[in-house]
């Protein structure tokens, strides 16, 4: 039968030791974008792992050479689009630390008050992805998600009216940011924080009192702290692993200095200390806004005259790297000028391929449904793994 | 009207009406479940209220390409979402909805239900071994391991009101609940709720929801056993859970929370409504669970079925048994 032969039998591979190899991505429902993981099984045990990257690489390094200092910030947001405005302000961060450009302080005061409501509504967005990970699309996890997407809208809201785009901003430009607070929009702002302390609250009661949820996230992914330094996590992962270390604390950038907020650290490195570090720094960014809000300094919010031609602006020949305290984790960027209005190299530190690379440490020995657990605790961004 | 008549008209007029009652359950799930995550829901098919969503979804199930992958086994493949609907859709045949009204009250009702109801098994792990599909594989897998798993102690609980009753026969089970606090559920302090906790999770399990539903586990395994099904074949699987949960709603509701009885049911449509009603709450409760928890792993279902189910459901049928044996030798 000639049906029978062109039948081409999925390859089980029961044979021997009983291994099975799962193919976990890039289309899956679970796959935070486009990650794909061969997992080899014995039974429900995972024995091994076998990440694949590179499926949303855009060649953004290679673009940042053919755009110029003012088209770029715009297509950094592009990075990480979770998060789009830490991308763009460690983008212009590095430009303005090559030219020498200073920053008037209100611009500076601006960059956090973004920065730190970015690091809200990408939290708003890791906890509900999070949930539906453990907890299905069609149960309690999309419950959660949709919770937490509800006040990520709300900061959305205000980011439009800030800047009129709800996901990539072009907010920061060289010299400082190119939109001032609307009329109206403190007040707004100040009403958003309450009402998402308020529901912080709430997500902790029906996580943290929930036997099911414990069960799913305690003791599960643990990175212990000599592993998150010799792999280099950072972020929310290093801090779930006590390590105390966050770039806004370590090395002040902008103007954090200003501000009194607490770095949180958990112990355990297990998904639940992740969880924990994560929600505390919902608190420290909601207490940092508050800070910004209640001593924002009058004056420009650019030092730079507005540019009318996109090559104007022209960095002297030199080298220098920024970094800066994402919502991921410490996101770098290495910037050569050579001179001319577009830089000559450009190199990203994305802090999720840097957290990714945990994953084959950690995720041997659990189980099917811890993979999933604890990709969802690593937050991975994939615009920023592959760029 | 000769009884193989009655019984065929009978028998037609349940299954219409569980396609119904099915296609409605879903709407009231779908509407519940947004309230609970404070959406809409349906809302544009049929005013008020989406109310004809479930028949544009059979209507465009049905008009689904049916696809059958290459490498499935295809007898297999295709008889499974009829051996999992057809003890899905079984078990209905014992269960009376009010005095009388019911295809067979027979005098083993008990027994032919969970007997039948554990047959969906076969159903299941056929469709994901003849799906060819590793993800299909692993859910059949998990399948079997749960469903043995639970059986065990949702046999127990239910067993329970039998040995209160003294009978198999589901009426007699009814009619034994008879009082304000006859209720099974409401039987010697801790026995009769604990029982029905014990039974509601057992359900749960028995019905793969959430956070017992990894057979579906769409995060880890996309849709589990039912990922290759498509078209009416889908549309059948689905038929026979929802179907299989309302019927393990209305045991619940028949052993444990009094059936039909309720003020004015000596009319048997009156009662029929209170049964409808008290399922529904265990319907619910049910729908509650599964949209404010998250889905737990295999390992820790197992772990809760073997080290605290299967003991407390064993534990409190000896103590019913006890208790009702020396009522009788009291009695004696």
């Amino acid at each position: 039968m000639a049906d029978a032969e062109a039948r081409h039998v999925v390859e089980i591979g029961y044979g021997g030791n009983e291994r099975l190899v799962m193919n976990m991505g890039p289309q899956h429902p679970s796959a935070h974008g486009v990650f794909r993981a061969i997992l080899t099984l014995e039974g429900e045990t995972v024995i091994a792992v076998d990440a694949v990257i590179g499926y949303l690489h855009r060649c953004h390094e290679k673009l940042a050479e053919n755009l110029t200092y003012v088209q770029y910030p715009s297509i950094a947001s592009k990075t990480d689009y979770v998060a789009a405005m830490t991308a763009e302000l460690t983008y212009v961060s590095a430009v303005e630390k090559v030219g020498k450009i200073d920053v008037p302080r209100r611009a500076q005061y601006l960059r956090v008050l973004v920065a730190e409501l970015q690091r809200i509504a990408s939290h708003c967005l890791w906890l509900g992805t999070w949930c539906m990970d453990m907890g299905g699309a069609l149960g309690g996890g999309a419950t959660v998600f949709l919770y937490a997407i509800r006040e990520r809208e709300m900061i959305l809201d205000l980011f439009e009216a800030l800047t009129g785009a709800r996901l990539l901003y072009g907010f920061h430009q060289v010299g400082g940011v190119r939109y001032d607070l609307p009329a109206g929009w403190t007040e707004q702002c100040r009403r958003t924080m309450d009402f998402v302390a308020g529901r912080i609250d709430e997500y902790e009661a029906m996580l943290e009192d929930n036997a099911f949820f414990l069960v799913r996230a305690q003791g599960v992914g643990v990175i212990s702290r000599d592993l998150a330094l010799d792999v280099g996590v950072c972020g929310p992962l290093i801090r779930g692993s006590g390590i105390g270390y966050d770039v806004r604390r370590t090395e002040p950038y902008s103007s954090y200095g200003d501000f009194d907020f607490k770095v949180p650290v958990e112990m355990a490195g297990d998904c639940y200390a992740r969880y924990r570090v994560r929600m505390v720094e919902f608190r420290e960014s909601i207490k940092i806004v508050r800070q910004v809000l209640d001593g924002l300094p009058e004056g420009p919010i650019s030092s730079r005259p507005g540019v009318k031609s996109v090559g104007q602006v022209r960095i002297p020949k030199g080298e220098g790297y920024t970094r800066i305290e994402g919502a991921r984790g410490e996101l770098g960027c290495y910037l050569v000028a050579d001179g001319g209005a577009k830089p000559y190299r450009l190199k990203w530190r994305g802090a999720s391929f840097s957290n990714l690379a945990v994953l084959p440490h950690i995720i041997p020995g659990c189980k099917i449904a811890d993979v999933v657990a604890i990709m969802g605790s690593v937050d991975p961004v994939f615009g920023e793994v592959d760029r | 009207m000769p009884p193989l008549v009655h019984h065929v008209l009978a028998g037609a007029i349940l299954l219409g009406a569980l396609v119904g009652l099915v296609s409605y359950v879903t709407l009231l799930e779908r509407k519940f479940a947004a309230r609970m995550q404070s959406r809409i829901g349906p809302y544009y098919v049929g005013w008020p209220h989406g109310w004809l969503q479930p028949i544009a979804d059979g209507i465009k199930l049905a008009l689904k390409e049916d696809v059958v992958p290459d490498a499935a086994d295809r007898w297999v493949y295709n008889l499974a979402p009829l051996a999992f609907l057809v003890p899905c859709v079984l078990i209905f045949a014992t269960i009376p909805f009010a005095p009388g009204l019911g295809v067979a009250d027979l005098n083993i009702g008990v027994l032919f239900f969970l007997a039948v109801s554990s047959l969906e098994i076969v159903g299941l792990f056929m469709g994901g071994w003849g799906s060819n599909n590793k993800y299909a594989l692993i859910s059949a897998m998990r399948a079997v391991n749960q469903i043995i798993s639970y059986d065990l102690p949702f046999i127990f609980a239910a067993l329970v009101p039998v040995v209160l009753t003294g009978s198999l026969r589901l009426s007699a089970i009814v009619e034994a609940q008879r009082g304000l606090f006859g209720w099974h559920v409401f039987a010697f302090g801790v026995i009769g709720p604990l029982a029905f906790l014990a039974f509601l999770v057992a359900t749960l399990a028995a019905e793969n929801r959430v956070p017992f539903d990894i057979l579906e586990a769409e995060s880890e395994l996309v849709a589990g056993f039912r990922v290759e099904y498509s078209g009416m074949k889908f549309a059948l699987i689905q038929l026979a859970e929802y179907a299989h949960m309302i019927g393990t709603s209305f045991l619940g509701a028949l052993l444990f929370l009094g059936g039909w009885l309720g003020p004015g049911s000596q009319h048997v449509l009156v009662g029929a409504l209170w049964f409808l009603l008290k399922a529904m709450v265990v319907f619910l409760v049910v729908t509650w669970v599964r949209w404010s928890f998250v889905r737990i792993r295999v390992d820790q279902i197992l772990a809760i079925s073997w080290k605290l189910l299967l003991p407390l459901t064993l534990v409190l049928l000896m103590a019913t048994a006890f208790v009702v044996a020396l009522r009788g030798a009291a009695g004696a």
